[in-house]
C-alpha cells in the first residue's frame, strides 16, 4: 500500500464519519460544522486526484459561503436549534431497507463496469487543469453556452432568493 | 551551487543525506525535511508575530503622539515577551454553558487559517513554498477558514456580544470577499496565471502601474478581511465590548490577537506581491535569496503600516454604512474595472509598452472618476432628502 | 509527490503551533475556576436571559448574495488565466457573463434588499 492510499482511506473514513455525525447529531450548528469536516475532507480527495483547482474552490463555494449560509439560517431560528424529538421515527428500518438495496444495486452495477479495471492516464508534465479548464470555457468549440448558462442559473438562483425573502418581509 | 545561492536546497540535500545515512527510504526523509522546513518557516513567523507587536504598538503610539512601550529592553523591545509571559500565566476561563470543542478549537483554527496562507507565498526566486496554480484562490480558500473560526468562537461563547460581533464580522467578511476575489482576477489576466511566482515574475513592470484602482480596492477589502479599523465593528468597544473573543482569556486570546497581526503582515505580503512586484526590485532578488526574502518582507511591512496607518486614522464605520459601501460602490465598480481591463488587455495587446501603460492608466483614472461622479450626485440627492425631510418635520412641530 | 503534500504539512503545522502555545498557557496558568468568574461578561451587569438572540434575516440575504457573486467570480478566474491568449471573442463571452450577473446585483438592490434596515 502506497503513502497516497493510506492517506485516502483515512480520510476516506474521516469523511464518512463526518457525514454520520451531520444527520445524527442533535444541535444544528454541531451538524453544520461536522458538515464543514466533511466537505473538507472531500476537499482533500480533490488534492489527491491531483485536482487542485477544485479542491480550492470546494472550500471556498462550501465552506466560505454554503456553511456559513446553513450557519447564518440556523442562527436565524430561535432556540429550536437543538432537536429534542425522537431521533428515529417507526419507518427507519424501511429506510434502511432501502438504503441496503441501493447500494446494493449500485455494487452490482458498477461491478460490471470495466471503467474500473483502466488505469488512469499519466498527466503529461507541464500539463495546467486551469488553463484547459479556461480553454473548455473560453473557445467557441467548448462550452461557451454552458458558461452563459450558469451565469443565467445564477441569476434565477438570485430572483429566486430575493423574491422569497421579499415575500417574508 | 552554493549556500550563499540557494541556501534552502543546500540544507536540504544536507539533511536528506543524514536521514537516509540512518538507513530512512527517500521518501520518508523527504517529507521528514520538507516537515522540518515548514517548521522552520512557521517558527520563523511566529517569531516575527512576536515583533509585530512591538512594532504595532510603537507606530499607534506614534500616530497618537506618545511614546509607546519603552521601558523593557531598549526602545521596549523585550516588551512583546513580557506580555508573551502575561498571556501564559494567566488563567484559561471557560465561560458557563460554553461549547467546549468548539469554543477552544476556534482560537487554533484561526491561528491556522493565517499560518497556512504561507505556504503559497514566494519568498525568493528558489524558494517558491509550494507553487500552486490555484494560488490567488487559495488565500480566499483559507480565508474561509478564519471565517469559521470567527463564527465559531463567536457562537460556543453562549454570550450574545460574542455572537453578535461574530455576526457582523462574518457579514462584513464576506461581502468584501466579492470585490476582493473581482480585483485578484486582474493580476490573474495580466499575468495568464494564478499562481504566486508567475505573477511576480510577469511583473517587470509592477502591476500598481498598470491598474492603480485594482491596488486600491484590494487593500480596502483586505483591510475588511482582517476587521481592522475602520471595518473593525466586531471590537466595537464602546457598544460590543470587544466582539468575538470577549470570552477568551490567556493564551487562547493570545492567539487571536498573534494570528489579526500576522494576517494583516500577510496581507501586507499578499498586496506587495499582487501590485508591487513582490521580492523583486530591479533586479537585486537575483544576487542572493537572503537578499529577496529582505525585499519582500520589508514590502509586506510597507504593507502593514500602510493598513496601520488607515487603522489610526479613520474612525469606525455603522455595519449599514460598510455593506452599503461594499455591495452598492466597491462591488460593481470592481467588475466594471474587470471588464475594462479584460477589453483594454485585448485591444492593446501588442502595443508598445508605453502606450500599454498609458492606456491602462487612463482607463483605470475614467473608471474612478465616473464612479466618484456617480457617487457626488447620488449622496448629492441622498442630502436633499434627508434635508427635505427634516425641514418638513420641522414645519410640522 | 504531489505538491499538495507540502499545503498538508503547513495545515499540521500550522495546527501544532496553536496547540502548543494554548497547551503551554495552560500549563503554567492557575486554575481556579468559580461561578462568578465563568458567568459571560456582559458589560458589566448580569447577563440577561440566554446567549442567544434572534438575528435580522438581513444577514442571511447578504450571505445568499454573496454566494452567488462567489461562485460567478470562482467561474471567471479560468476564463482570466486564458484570456491574455485569445481574442475579441473571450472578452465578450466574459463581460456578458458579468453583465448577466450584474443584473441580478441591479434587481437585488432595486427590490431593496440591499438595505440594512
Amino acid at each position: 500500500m502506497t503513502g497516497e492510499q493510506v492517506i485516502f482511506l483515512i480520510v476516506g473514513a474521516v469523511t464518512l464519519i463526518a457525514a454520520l455525525m451531520v444527520v445524527t447529531v442533535r444541535d444544528l450548528v454541531h451538524a453544520a460544522l461536522w458538515l464543514v469536516a466533511t466537505l473538507f475532507g472531500v476537499a482533500i480527495i480533490y488534492t489527491l486526484l491531483n485536482a487542485g483547482f477544485l479542491a480550492v474552490v470546494q472550500v471556498v463555494v462550501y465552506i466560505g459561503a454554503i456553511a456559513i449560509l446553513f450557519i447564518f439560517a440556523v442562527m436565524l431560528t430561535r432556540r429550536q436549534a437543538a432537536d429534542t424529538g425522537a431521533a428515529l421515527n417507526k419507518n427507519w428500518w424501511a429506510g434502511a431497507l432501502l438504503a441496503v438495496l441501493t447500494f446494493t444495486g449500485l455494487f452490482f452495477m458498477l461491478q460490471s463496469w470495466s471503467g474500473f479495471q483502466k488505469q488512469a492516464a499519466a498527466i503529461p508534465s507541464g500539463f495546467d487543469a486551469i488553463n484547459q479548464l479556461g480553454d473548455a470555457l473560453t473557445s467557441p468549440a467548448g462550452f461557451v453556452l454552458p458558461f452563459e448558462v450558469a451565469s443565467v442559473l445564477l441569476l434565477a438562483a438570485l430572483v429566486g432568493a430575493v423574491y422569497l425573502a421579499f415575500n417574508k418581509k | 551551487m552554493t549556500f550563499w545561492n540557494d541556501p534552502l536546497k543546500v540544507a536540504a540535500d544536507w539533511l536528506t543525506g543524514i536521514f537516509t545515512g540512518w538507513g530512512m527510504p527517500s521518501v520518508g526523509a523527504n517529507v521528514l525535511v520538507a516537515f522540518l522546513g515548514v517548521l522552520m518557516l512557521i517558527t520563523i513567523l511566529m517569531v516575527i508575530d512576536i515583533f509585530l507587536v512591538w512594532i504595532e504598538r510603537k507606530v499607534v503610539a506614534r500616530f497618537q503622539d506618545r511614546i509607546g512601550p519603552n521601558r523593557v529592553g531598549p526602545f521596549g523591545l523585550i516588551q512583546p515577551f513580557a506580555d508573551i509571559i502575561k498571556l501564559m500565566i494567566k488563567e484559561d476561563t471557560t465561560p458557563d454553558g460554553a461549547d467546549k470543542v468548539v469554543y477552544n478549537l476556534a482560537p487554533i483554527l484561526s491561528m491556522m487559517s493565517v499560518l497556512i496562507l504561507w505556504a503559497v507565498v514566494p519568498l525568493a526566486p528558489v524558494m517558491l513554498g509550494v507553487d500552486l496554480n490555484a494560488g490567488a484562490l487559495f488565500i480566499i480558500a483559507a480565508g474561509s477558514i478564519g471565517t469559521l473560526s470567527i463564527i465559531m468562537a463567536g457562537w460556543s461563547s453562549n454570550n450574545k456580544f460574542s455572537v453578535i460581533g461574530a455576526f457582523r464580522q462574518v457579514a462584513v467578511m464576506i461581502s468584501f470577499e466579492v470585490p476582493m476575489l473581482a480585483v485578484l482576477l486582474i493580476p490573474t489576466i495580466f499575468s495568464g496565471s494564478m499562481g504566486m511566482n508567475a505573477i511576480i515574475q510577469s511583473q517587470s513592470i509592477w502591476f500598481v502601474f498598470l491598474s492603480p484602482l485594482a491596488a486600491l480596492i484590494f487593500l480596502i477589502a483586505a483591510i475588511a478581511e482582517l476587521g481592522r479599523a475602520p471595518f473593525d465593528l466586531a471590537e466595537g468597544e464602546s457598544e460590543l465590548v470587544s466582539g468575538y473573543n470577549i470570552e477568551y482569556s490567556g493564551m487562547k486570546f493570545g492567539m487571536f490577537y498573534a494570528g489579526e497581526l500576522l494576517h494583516a503582515f500577510t496581507f501586507g505580503g499578499f498586496w506587495s506581491i499582487f501590485f508591487f512586484g513582490g521580492y523583486r526590485f530591479f533586479g537585486l532578488e537575483l544576487v542572493s535569496p537572503f537578499l529577496a526574502i529582505a525585499i519582500i518582507l520589508f514590502k509586506a511591512l510597507v504593507g502593514y503600516w500602510v493598513i496601520m496607518w488607515v487603522k489610526y486614522t479613520v474612525m469606525r464605520i455603522r455595519i449599514d454604512q460598510m455593506l452599503a459601501f461594499n455591495w452598492k460602490f466597491l462591488t460593481p465598480v470592481a467588475f466594471v474595472l474587470v471588464m475594462v481591463t479584460a477589453l483594454m488587455n485585448t485591444l492593446l495587446r501588442g502595443a508598445d509598452s508605453w502606450l500599454f501603460i498609458t492606456g491602462m492608466i487612463l482607463s483605470n483614472i475614467i473608471v474612478a472618476w465616473v464612479s466618484m461622479e456617480i457617487v457626488r450626485s447620488v449622496s448629492k440627492q441622498e442630502r436633499e432628502r434627508v434635508e427635505g425631510v427634516q425641514q418638513v418635520a420641522e414645519a410640522h412641530h | 509527490m504531489n505538491e499538495w503534500l507540502y499545503v498538508g504539512l503547513f495545515f499540521i503545522v500550522g495546527l501544532i503551533i496553536p496547540v502548543g502555545a494554548i497547551g503551554v498557557g495552560w500549563l503554567l496558568g492557575p486554575k481556579k475556576p468559580n461561578p462568578i468568574k465563568q458567568s459571560t461578561y456582559e458589560c458589566g451587569i448580569e447577563p440577561v436571559g440566554e446567549g442567544w438572540v434572534q438575528f435580522k434575516a438581513q444577514y442571511y440575504i447578504f450571505a445568499l448574495v454573496f454566494l452567488v457573486f462567489d461562485v460567478e467570480t470562482v467561474f471567471l478566474f479560468p476564463w482570466a488565466v486564458k484570456l491574455g491568449q485569445l481574442g475579441m471573442f473571450a472578452v465578450v463571452e466574459g463581460i456578458v457573463f458579468i453583465l448577466i450577473l450584474v443584473a441580478g446585483l441591479v434587481y437585488t438592490w432595486r427590490k431593496g434588499m440591499l438595505e440594512w434596515a
